[in-house]
Parts: C-alpha cells; sequence; structure tokens
C-alpha cells in the first residue's frame, strides 16, 4: 500500500461513534429531534452488521411492560440485583421508558413474541419481577435500523476507527479523531457533540480457548469507547465490576437460559441437578456458578434433555437463527444434541459492560458524561444491567440531548496540537519497518489479564499486574504494522491496555467484595457498605494518571425494605436432606 | 552486519471458505466483505473471488448469510471446534 497518510477534515453538528445497537436509535433520534443537523453514524465495521446484534436478538432480557411489570419494580429489582450501587434515577429513566422504546421498534418492524390475543408474549426468568420478551424472529433488528437510517437521512461512513477525542480549551468535547483501517487516511472530524455507543470492551480477558477472537463480545468491540472517554477526561464508573458470563465452553456464546428457562430448561449441575434457582445473570449468580464449577458436583451444564422434542425443535429454531447462529454448527461438531446430552458451560473472561453488569462511562439520565458535549449510551455507558433495550433507550435520550446542545451552539476551534500528536501516535506502527506484531503483543497482554484479573481477585497478583501492563506499555512502542487493518489491531492493543490497567486500579481501590464474582477480593471479603456503599470512579488527572475517588449513591426514588435487599444473596437451592451444608462465601 | 530482525509467517486454516463457481466478487460483489464485523475477507485479484484473509474471525455468520449466491461457508476456528 502507498502510505501517503492523508489528513481528511470534515465537520457534523453530531458525531454517533458506532452503528452497532445505540448508536443508530440515536442518531435517528438527534435528526428528529432537529432535522436541520447533520448527523455522522461513524462504524468501524459496517453498520449493517455491527456490534452486538450483528445477526439479531433473541429476546429483550429487560422490558417493562404494563401489566406485568411496572418502572418501580424493575427499578428495585436492578438496585437489588446490583447490590445497591445504582443512581436509580437512571434505571428508572430507562424503565420508564422502556415500553416506548418496544412500541418504537414494533412499529419499525421489529418482531416480538405475541400471544392469541396480539399482547406481548412476557416471560419471567429474573429473580422477583417478569421481564423477558422473546424474538423468536429477532434476526432481521439490523435491517430494520439501517432501513430506518436511511430514512431520516443520516450520513454513514463505515471502516473507521475513531481513537481519540478532541478538547476545546473549555474541556468540552469539539470532535473525533481516527483512521480509515483499509486506506490508513487520518480523520479529524469536528462536533458540536458526541455519542459514544462503542459497545462493551469484549477483548479485555483471553477466552480460555486461546483464540483471540473467540470472545462473547462482538470482537470489533476492544473498549475502544471507554478509553476515549478516558483520555477526554471522562469520569468512569465501578469498572470493577466486570462483566464475566456463563457461556457454552470453548464456542464463548451465550447458551441461552433466557430463551430456554421460560420453555422448561435450566443451569444445572453434573448430576443434572438445579443448583440455582434463578439464571438471570448477577454477580451472586456468577459467583454460584463459579463454586459449582470449581466443587465436587462441577462442572455446570446447560439442561434441556429433559423437554419434549417440540420444545426442543423451538429452542433450536430460536438459538440456531439468532444472535449467535453458528452455535448449531459448534454442537452438531461436538455430537452435542439437546434432546440427549446436556450442553457444557463454562466462566467467561473477563470484561467491561454495563449491558450486563454495572462498569461502564458515568452518565446521568440524559446519557450525559461528566464531559460537557460528550454523551455514551449502550453497553459502555454505566446504567447497570441495561441489555439491547437500555441500549436502545440511552441511545434515544443520547441523540435529544445532543441535538438540543448541537442545536443551540457554534463549532469551537481545533487545537492543532492534539491533531498532530495523535496523528503521530497512530501512525508510528506503520512507519517502523520492523517490530512487534499487534496480535502477538494483545495475546500476551490479555494472557496476563487472565492470569491476574480473573476473580477472585488478589491484592499482590493486581499489583504484579500493573507492572506486567506498564511493560506491555512500552512494547506498544515497538508495535509494527504493514497496512491499515493491522494499524487498526495495533490501536486496539493500545486500547486493551488502557482498560486493563482501569481493571486493575479499579479493583485495587475498593477494598471490600461486591457483586458476588464481579468483585470478590480474597483479602477482603466481606461487603463493607459502611465505606463502599458508593460508587467508585476512575478518571484522568491533571498529570495524566488514573485518580479514583468515590461518589455517592444518589438517594433512592424507589425504596428498598430491608429484607429485599439481599434477594439476591438468597440464589442457592436449599438442599433437599439435612445434609451438611456448604458455606456459600469463599 | 548486525542482526538483523526478521519476521515468521505463521500458517492457519481459514474457517471462511468460497465456492468460487459460486462467488460472483470478479461481478462486482462486495457483499461478503461489506458485512463481516473484523474485515477479514477480501478479493483474490488473481480469482477476481473473495477469499479470507486475515485469522480473526468470530464465526458470526453474516457473510453467509448474506452472500446472494450461497458461495460462501463458515467453520468454526479449529481452535474452538
Amino acid at each position: 500500500m502507498s502510505h501517503q497518510l492523508d489528513t481528511r477534515e470534515s465537520a457534523y453538528d453530531i458525531v454517533v461513534v458506532g452503528g452497532g445497537t445505540a448508536g443508530p436509535m440515536a442518531a435517528i433520534k438527534a435528526k428528529e429531534r432537529n432535522p436541520e443537523l447533520r448527523v455522522l453514524l461513524l462504524d468501524k465495521a459496517h453498520v449493517k452488521r455491527s456490534g452486538a446484534i450483528s445477526m439479531g436478538m433473541d429476546g429483550l432480557n429487560n422490558a417493562v411492560v404494563p401489566g406485568y411489570a411496572t418502572p418501580e419494580q424493575y427499578t428495585k429489582e436492578i438496585t437489588i440485583a446490583n447490590d445497591g450501587i445504582v443512581d436509580q434515577s437512571t434505571v428508572y429513566a430507562y424503565a420508564k421508558h422502556s415500553f416506548t422504546t418496544i412500541e418504537q421498534l414494533d412499529r419499525w418492524g421489529v418482531k416480538f413474541e405475541k400471544d392469541a390475543n396480539g399482547d406481548y408474549a412476557m416471560r419471567k426468568v429474573h429473580h422477583m419481577g417478569t421481564y423477558v420478551l422473546p424474538m423468536p424472529e429477532g434476526h432481521d433488528v439490523k435491517k430494520v435500523l439501517y432501513r430506518q437510517l436511511k430514512r431520516a437521512r443520516v450520513e454513514i461512513t463505515n471502516r473507521i476507527i475513531a481513537t481519540r477525542l478532541l478538547t476545546a480549551a473549555d474541556g468540552s468535547v469539539n470532535g473525533v479523531m481516527g483512521f480509515d483501517s483499509r486506506t490508513a487516511d487520518f480523520h479529524v472530524i469536528r462536533a458540536k457533540a458526541v455519542i459514544l455507543a462503542c459497545g462493551a470492551a469484549g477483548r479485555l480477558g483471553l477466552p480460555a480457548s486461546g483464540y483471540l477472537m473467540g470472545t462473547y463480545e462482538n470482537p470489533t468491540n476492544a473498549g475502544d469507547g471507554y478509553v476515549m472517554a478516558y483520555h477526554a477526561g471522562a469520569e468512569l464508573a465501578n469498572l470493577e465490576c466486570y462483566q464475566i458470563n456463563p457461556l457454552i465452553k470453548d464456542y464463548n456464546g451465550p447458551a441461552c437460559a433466557y430463551v430456554a428457562g421460560p420453555l422448561g430448561g435450566y443451569t444445572a449441575n453434573s448430576r443434572g441437578e438445579r443448583f440455582i434457582e434463578c439464571d438471570y445473570w448477577s454477580g451472586q449468580m456468577m459467583l454460584e456458578f463459579y463454586q459449582e464449577l470449581q466443587g465436587g458436583n462441577g462442572p455446570v451444564f446447560l439442561k434441556l434433555n429433559h423437554l419434549a422434542e417440540e420444545t426442543i425443535q423451538t429452542i433450536e429454531t430460536i438459538l440456531h437463527s439468532n444472535e449467535r447462529p453458528s452455535r448449531g454448527q459448534f454442537h452438531a461438531n461436538r455430537g452435542t444434541d439437546y434432546r440427549h446430552q446436556m450442553v457444557e458451560m463454562h466462566i467467561s473472561e473477563i470484561g467491561f459492560c454495563s449491558g450486563h453488569s454495572a462498569s461502564g462511562v458515568h452518565v446521568n439520565a440524559r446519557a450525559e458524561t461528566t464531559v460537557p458535549g460528550l454523551y455514551a449510551a449502550g453497553d459502555m455507558a454505566a446504567v447497570p444491567h441495561n441489555y439491547m433495550l437500555g441500549a436502545f433507550t440511552y441511545g434515544w435520550f443520547a441523540g435529544e440531548s445532543a441535538a438540543e446542545r448541537a442545536s443551540s451552539r457554534d463549532f469551537t476551534p481545533v487545537d492543532a496540537e492534539q491533531v498532530a500528536r495523535e496523528r503521530a501516535r497512530i501512525y508510528a506502527p506503520l512507519l517502523r519497518d520492523h517490530g512487534l506484531p499487534a496480535l502477538q503483543v494483545e495475546y500476551k497482554l490479555r494472557r496476563f489479564v487472565n492470569d491476574y484479573l480473573q476473580p477472585p481477585k488478589v491484592t499482590r497478583k493486581y499489583e504484579l499486574a500493573l507492572e506486567r501492563f506498564a511493560e506491555i506499555g512500552e512494547d506498544l512502542g515497538q508495535l509494527h504494522a504493514r497496512d491499515a487493518h493491522e494499524l487498526m489491531r495495533c490501536a486496539e492493543a493500545s486500547v486493551i491496555r488502557d482498560c486493563a490497567e482501569m481493571a486493575a486500579r479499579a479493583s485495587l481501590f475498593r477494598t471490600e467484595s461486591r457483586w458476588g464474582l464481579y468483585h470478590l477480593r480474597v483479602d477482603y471479603p466481606e461487603r463493607n457498605d459502611a465505606e463502599w456503599f458508593c460508587h467508585a470512579h476512575l478518571k484522568k488527572d491533571e498529570s495524566g494518571r488514573m485518580s479514583h475517588h468515590k461518589r455517592p449513591v444518589e438517594p433512592y426514588i424507589v425504596p428498598i425494605a430491608e429484607q429485599e435487599r439481599d434477594a439476591y444473596d438468597r440464589l442457592r437451592v436449599a438442599p433437599k436432606a439435612p445434609a451438611e451444608k456448604t458455606a456459600a462465601t469463599v | 552486519m548486525a542482526f538483523q530482525p526478521r519476521s515468521i509467517a505463521q500458517f492457519s486454516e481459514a474457517a471462511v471458505t468460497v465456492d468460487l463457481d459460486k462467488c460472483i466478487a470478479h461481478k462486482g460483489c462486495t457483499v461478503c466483505i461489506d458485512v463481516c464485523p473484523m474485515d477479514i475477507l477480501e478479493i483474490d485479484p488473481q480469482t477476481g473471488k473473495a477469499f479470507m484473509k486475515r485469522d480473526e474471525c468470530w464465526y458470526c455468520l453474516p457473510c453467509q448469510k448474506d452472500c446472494p449466491t450461497g458461495a460462501i461457508h463458515v467453520a468454526i476456528p479449529y481452535l474452538l471446534r
């Protein structure tokens, strides 16, 4: 390739980074709020098939549908499931808007399961309430979104990887920098408001298979949004509340107890016995899962082989056509038939994701980060357990909030120094004639993440991890890329390193255990509400280092009764016989 | 002469394979290349057909599902199979 390294400059009222789930909704709602605005949707892949739902989704995990649940009940459920560390204003804002979002998607053509009366066919999976709405024909979500993006006249640019945000003299965000992963052209895009919707940090830990891209999350979601927000000065919340998921072993896709659960399937131990009362993913559930995996009754399985043929066919049809449709082929290769064998499950590597847990960029109920002009939505925005419907809903909020800002403001001057610095940083691997390959550095980095950061968390291991991550930081200065694609992997290696350091430092800061397995610190094994009933925020300080502070949990809108607070701590199925009960804590 | 840096090319079996009789990339089709989130497919200048260039497949299937002629097959990568 020719290394002309052109810089291309453009300007849009709003730039949305990430065209997966939250991003398209944000772009559409920004245009609806003010059709005069020029809105650019930027994607490192192709908007048609990008993000966590590239192949659709098999259900809504958190639908708040009138007649089944109220926003207050949902807010209570998520507050308890997240061990109380929740700004209820954000969860409540989601819950109140949840049904409006469903109706919008329904009108656009997303298919949800309905009963004979045409009502949504709600199912119970959570510990307390009913929030699951199956989408057996949910494979067309991205097509539906793409049609609406075109209709709304949102401009789309694919194959641009955003790497840093531009900030104005007053600290507000005024643009995005990145490069084309095919031509290596450098892009400077000025903006009045920027919405980050870059998904989870899904390439943090290394899958047990050792295959770099064998991740649960779409591997394009390397954590770019977390790192861009961090370097722009935004606060990140509760990063120590990792994402760890119960997945199909090796395949690393969801076993989908949410799909199978309402039809009679369940998570079982090697004896085929249920050991958790509720398959809804929470840190507490993951701790029980982990203990069963490690214990004499392990490993853990998804059990379907007791179900009727007709039911199994229904489950197969849903699971093998939605979200991760190659799992049918995986099972066939291994000779696993839902009718005869249980499906072996395993625990995933760690990541950041507020869609499933609570680790994300701090936002308020308007999707505003702590940096003016910067908004965040979807898996990377810290609204606990927000899932796909929360991504759509906060994308909606972000689009409207950003449109309001962009409608009443002018562009601010771009700092040429920031552009020059980023251009030099990004292009360095392309200009070396030899050096380290990005994927090899990434492998080593992610292996260290597994070795040192995978819970249970041990303080000394975390301190060693910081030394290793600093060394990897030096290795980044020796990366060599032979083309624009490899340059993208180099940029991602830097993102993953920053996320790894954030994960380690955030975990060391919170000297207690909370959220079950997600933040299980062996040398601080107890939950300590007296000192740690608060958010832990991480941000870049004036000297460029990671700093931490506590932020109080907002006063609850929906009160939690004393006897309800620990409902998610009682997930283990009680033993039948009065046999000796093993301690539930490590 | 000082020590010379060298690289070693590893080889991998491609998880994504293409039926060259069915693939119409030489007629301008780029559907599979467009929809791949990891951007691992390219057109082989020799044959004009699509091929898997990089060992970074997420086995997610848009290339296989969206191919207008059914010319793509995605296998589970060997390390996970």
